[in-house]
């Protein structure tokens, strides 16, 4: 398992910053004057307990949602929002709590719909499928293979997602957000339902990921084993305000953070 | 018994008495399938992309031949002395007043509808077709003009040809519409099953939000459909216009169409050609060789029974994707 690198982990440039961002739905204040940061190459989880606000928060960084305050520096652009086809080109990928898998396509035809900001050949060219538009398609299907093979799905390439057991569907969800090859990862409850093999295959990939390509994953997740395990650093959100950052370590030790997973005395 | 002769044996009597009449009625019935299978691949394209039935695909159809014909007259008047290079230029125009059309469409009702329950959409599209129709009366005005077949250079007359027996005649019209049709449906099947931009587009259908995650843009998408659906009325406008006249009547073949998708499944393309081979062929027979029998014009109503008794046996139609919802 993976050395706490906190020391180093501070040391390294600030990729996403989030200042002071507050959301609300109406009355509902699912987030008040969060600031954190994620560092480059760091993997940087998100805990919390249930309606905390961190699934809220991987939407505002992502742009699917649009804080009313606050701001959101990523790669040293600021921006008061962001919007989703922004997000995704500046190379921030994500995948979803709930899968959201495209269920009618196969594994591959998912995994390459992740390629599609790559693919820059036009219109009238991919209208009669020749030329650079094959050649083009051709070099993607190779990274994509790359990919499923990384992720050892080889064998499910062709099988339509819908199809696929739960844990797969959640393998190809990744491979779709690795096919971006993405700057910012951000991973909303990878294991969420699997087991404890599934788990362990997950955190592989995971760790294997921010090794080899180098990828800065913010993870929000709730087994608190890999939570402690895998990240360098921790950001702990309760009632949508932020009440401890810092290595693992440190955070489990919180009071305020044993307070909130485990409830006060009144 | 008598009756069931009828029915069941003297149809195909006459069939094989008579093959060229058959040959005849099967090619008139695929000629008209052809053009069901275009106009239900414009509802197909728009339902697998938004999710929504395009109840102004009818309205389109009208609005897009009042287009071509009104530009043209209107370059006629201008001084255009030839009448082929002002209808190709009015048919340039016509292209780019659809693209323009499916731009408004998505900043207008698309955009700001977006996560709304798919009824809404659904109802927007009445008000797109009301919108339209009133749109097309102002600047066209409500009276049929004739398409302008020959100026397009489209053909006219028949040819015969003799054969078992006797002759079979075929409109060159209909010649040239099953072959555009034909040309249009497989470029556009191809297009949306092995390009970018067909995987965007069925990736839209599936989510939404995991289309935009990875960088898809809805907005894109649906100006492309919407596009490839107005010239796909283009084409019907042109084809059913150049059968009988342009008018708002035409908003009628439209709803051809529904039989047509309930059969192949609204949301396969597969499904919408094959489903219009099927009505098309399935009403010409019907009207010839069973409709003396209840006193004709059963080509009307006929394929619309057909789609029932389909709904009833495979409700997900031949193709399309079989939905359970859990209530």
């Amino acid at each position: 398992m993976k050395e706490p690198g906190a020391t180093e982990a501070a040391a390294r440039e600030v990729l996403l910053a989030v200042e002071n961002v507050s959301l609300s739905f109406g009355g509902v204040k699912a987030l008040t004057g969060v600031s954190f940061d994620i560092r480059k190459g760091e993997i940087r989880a998100i805990i919390g307990p249930n309606g905390a606000g961190k699934t809220s928060m991987l939407n505002v960084i992502n742009g699917f949602y649009h804080p009313q305050q606050g701001r959101i520096s990523f790669k040293g652009v600021t921006r008061n929002r962001m919007r989703p086809f922004e997000a995704a080109q500046g190379g921030i990928a994500r995948t979803f709590q709930n899968v959201a898998l495209f269920r009618g396509m196969s594994a591959l035809d998912n995994i390459m719909a992740g390629r599609t900001l790559k693919m820059n050949r036009n219109f009238f060219w991919q209208l009669i499928r020749f030329g650079p538009a094959a050649a083009e398609e051709v070099a993607h299907r190779r990274r994509v293979e790359e990919i499923i093979d990384f992720l050892q799905i080889a064998h499910i390439r062709k099988v339509q997602v819908g199809r696929l057991p739960y844990g797969l569907q959640k393998r190809v969800e990744l491979g779709r957000a690795l096919a971006m090859d993405p700057d910012l990862l951000l991973l909303d409850e990878p294991m969420a339902g699997m087991n404890l093999e599934e788990k362990e295959d997950m955190s592989r990939y995971i760790l294997d990921v921010n090794e080899h390509f180098g990828t800065t994953i913010a993870l929000i997740e709730h087994d608190m084993g890999v939570v402690m395990d895998l990240s360098d650093r921790v950001v702990v959100l309760d009632h949508g305000t932020k009440i401890a950052d810092g290595v693992p370590d440190a955070v489990k030790s919180d009071q305020a953070v044993i307070s909130a997973y485990l409830g006060v005395a009144h | 018994m008598n009756i069931l002769y009828r029915v069941f044996i003297d149809p195909f009597m006459q069939m094989g008495q008579a093959p060229d009449l058959l040959v005849q009625t099967l090619w008139e019935g695929l000629v008209a399938g052809v053009l069901y299978a275009l106009i239900a691949l414009g509802f197909v394209l728009i339902f697998k992309a938004s999710g929504v039935f395009n109840f102004a695909q009818g309205i389109m159809v009208v609005f897009a031949a009042l287009t071509l014909v009104g530009l043209h007259a209107l370059l006629r008047k201008w001084g255009v002395s030839s009448g082929m290079v002002a209808a190709y230029l009015a048919l340039a125009i016509t292209i780019v007043v659809m693209f323009a059309l499916a731009w408004c469409i998505e900043r207008a009702i698309l955009r700001p509808l977006v996560n709304q329950p798919d009824i809404i959409l659904f109802m927007a599209t009445f008000g797109l077709t009301y919108f339209l129709v009133g749109l097309g009366e102002l600047v066209f005005g409500g009276e049929p003009k004739s398409m302008i077949t020959e100026d397009l250079g489209l053909p006219r007359g028949a040819i015969e040809i003799k054969m078992l027996g006797g002759f079979v005649s075929l409109q060159k019209i209909d010649i040239a519409a099953a072959v555009i049709a034909s040309v249009m449906v497989t470029s556009l099947a191809l297009f949306f099953q092995k390009t970018r931009i067909g995987r965007a587009l069925r990736a839209v259908a599936d989510s939404h939000k995991a289309a935009l995650s990875v960088g898809i843009s809805l907005e894109q998408v649906w100006v492309v459909v919407w596009f490839a659906a107005g010239i796909v009325a283009l084409t019907t406008g042109i084809m059913w216009g150049a059968r009988s006249s342009v008018s708002f009547a035409l908003e009628i073949v439209a709803f051809k169409a529904l039989p047509v998708l309930v059969l192949g499944g609204l949301t396969s393309i597969p499904g919408a050609i094959v489903g219009g081979l099927i009505i098309g062929i399935g009403e010409k027979l019907g009207e010839f060789y069973w409709g003396p029998l209840l006193g004709s014009g059963i080509e009307a109503w006929f394929a619309y029974l057909i789609a029932l008794i389909f709904l009833l046996v495979r409700p997900q139609g031949l193709f399309g994707e079989r939905i359970i919802e859990r209530i």
